[in-house]
């Protein structure tokens, strides 16, 4: 089985805060998921690859419980998730960040209401340890004296560390960061880069990125899953990128400065 | 072959059905929501800004003109059976059990309503719904109740504003302009049977400020995440909400009698 390139053993799938296993989804004839299996070690940074339409926003919405899969179990934080209500789901939403790849930050509120808006809405804590967390976390990603602007006032990259600050100002267990380096300038990127491997290791949280990113994801993964004709191929770069799958390669050496190899140029026409 | 338009007629009642229990489903949020704490006063504060004060030049506007109409009509039928002494009961009971609230509720729709269904669709293509989803905050509560809620106060608040407008329009064309006696004017305004009329005025217009905020967040909220979502999520309000309002008001008239 291709999803199996690396053996996780029996003592990381049980430390594993996110776990699918034999996941199926499909959209009418289009199946996203063919008994998709991965999990993802806890406090370390896995990045989720795959070409355009391979699943990887599909696998995020799954893992926050916005669709529920045809088949197959989702655990979160050691909570089955797929047979849960919507106030269960809630309480298991409280343990995950999300970073959305257009940021979804609400246009009719400042920066600062809101990366407050969790604190405000699902904690007690008063206006002052509000402001206080909220200020932390927008100085954490670098955005302290824009607490004040709207969305709309905001750049692409400002956007990313906004939804960065508002995906960990609970001090979520889990972070999901969807597409963080796309229509980013590569000075930018390398910023938010940082950034994600900073909050990382200084909150511990598990990360899991969605990527296309190549160079950033052997940079700062202890593992990649790469998505492919709904399957979940595992492995550390190294690993990945030595692959003899066809498919992987191509997506590895994409990049490169050799020719693309035939396959691709078909593909093209 | 020849079942297939009865198959087509099927299919469509099933999906109209299917369509009006999901809006029953989605009422029904919308109410535990709205007793469900906490009181989102500020943000409802809010929603009858935007829906009703940015509203007021134009319903205003519109009833004076409505009015002004109505004063210039009636006054030419009546004068042939030289009854323009009436002038101030036609414009009144008029504008009091039907223009107000059906005028009022196509303008609201026009405006708010539209503006209402394409802020929720934006949101939905934006992924801000589902931002809130991930943050164990239900969109229904935080966004849509307090819109919905909205448009159920400033309906009725708004109809009494056009047909106060439309009373004053249709005065200054009768009296300043046609020179109907000013006194006969307000006195024919008597005829306005005062709890009857204007209770079922104001229940009319609650009525479709409750149906026009149920349409709009619905089909808002239910949207294709695209630009072209967010378009069709507009127009279809606009034209279901219209047309919900005329039948409904249709109904109310024939049952109650106002």
């Amino acid at each position: 089985m291709p999803n199996a390139m690396r053996q996780e053993s029996p003592r990381d799938v049980a430390q594993a805060p996110l776990e699918l296993r034999n996941v199926w989804l499909a959209f009418g004839p289009r199946v996203v998921c063919r008994d998709l299996s991965c999990s993802f070690p806890r406090g370390a940074i896995t990045v989720l690859m795959g070409g355009s339409g391979a699943g990887k926003s599909t696998l995020f919405r799954l893992i926050g419980g916005l669709l529920r899969p045809d088949r197959g179990s989702i655990q979160v934080a050691g909570e089955e998730i797929t047979g849960l209500s919507d106030s269960g789901l809630g309480r298991v939403r409280r343990r995950i960040g999300m970073m959305f790849q257009g940021g979804a930050l609400l246009d009719a509120m400042t920066l600062f209401e809101n990366v407050a808006l969790p604190l405000r809405e699902r904690t007690k804590l008063s206006e002052r340890e509000v402001t206080a967390k909220v200020m932390e976390s927008l100085e954490a990603v670098g955005l302290a004296d824009a607490e004040g602007l709207l969305p709309s006032q905001l750049s692409g990259g400002m956007v990313k560390r906004a939804a960065l600050a508002r995906a960990i100002v609970m001090s979520p267990e889990i972070v999901l960061a969807d597409e963080p380096f796309s229509g980013l300038d590569p000075v930018t990127l390398r910023r938010i880069e940082a950034l994600l491997v900073e909050t990382n290791r200084g909150l511990g949280h598990t990360l899991v990125v969605a990527s296309h990113h190549i160079a950033s994801a052997k940079r700062m993964a202890r593992q990649i899953v790469f998505l492919r004709d709904g399957l979940a191929i595992c492995g550390t770069p190294e690993e990945l990128e030595k692959s003899a799958d066809p498919g992987i390669a191509e997506f590895f050496h994409a990049d490169a400065d050799e020719p693309a190899p035939m396959s691709m140029h078909t593909e093209a026409r | 072959m020849r079942l297939a338009p009865i198959e087509a007629l099927g299919f469509r009642s099933i999906r109209y059905v299917a369509t009006a229990g999901r809006m029953a489903v989605f009422l029904g949020q919308i109410l535990r929501a709205v007793v469900t704490p906490p009181t989102r006063l500020r943000r409802l504060v809010g929603e009858v800004y935007d829906s009703g004060v940015l509203s007021l030049l134009i319903v205003c506007g519109s009833g004076v003109a409505v009015g002004a109409v109505l004063g210039l009509q009636g006054y030419s039928t009546l004068v042939r059976f030289g009854a323009e002494n009436s002038l101030g009961s036609v414009v009144g009971l008029s504008l009091v059990r039907e223009l107000g609230p059906v005028l009022t509720g196509l303008l609201v729709t026009g405006r708010g309503g539209s503006a209402m269904a394409a802020e929720i669709a934006s949101m939905v293509a934006t992924e801000q719904l589902d931002g809130l989803r991930m943050l164990s905050i239900d969109p229904v509560h935080l966004v849509v109740a307090p819109k919905a809620l909205a448009m159920l106060f400033v309906m009725p608040l708004l109809a009494a504003l056009f047909t106060t407008f439309g009373i004053f329009g249709g005065y200054v064309v009768g009296v300043h302009l046609l020179g109907v006696d000013g006194g006969t004017y307000l006195n024919g305004l008597e005829s306005v049977d005062f709890p009857n009329d204007v209770a079922g005025s104001l229940v009319k217009s609650a009525v479709f400020g409750a149906l026009v905020g149920l349409i709009a967040t619905y089909r808002g909220y239910t949207s294709e995440p695209s630009s072209a979502g967010v378009s069709r999520a507009t127009t279809s309000t606009v034209v279901i909400a219209s047309v919900s309002i005329l039948v409904v008001d249709y109904v109310i008239t024939a049952l109650w009698g106002v």
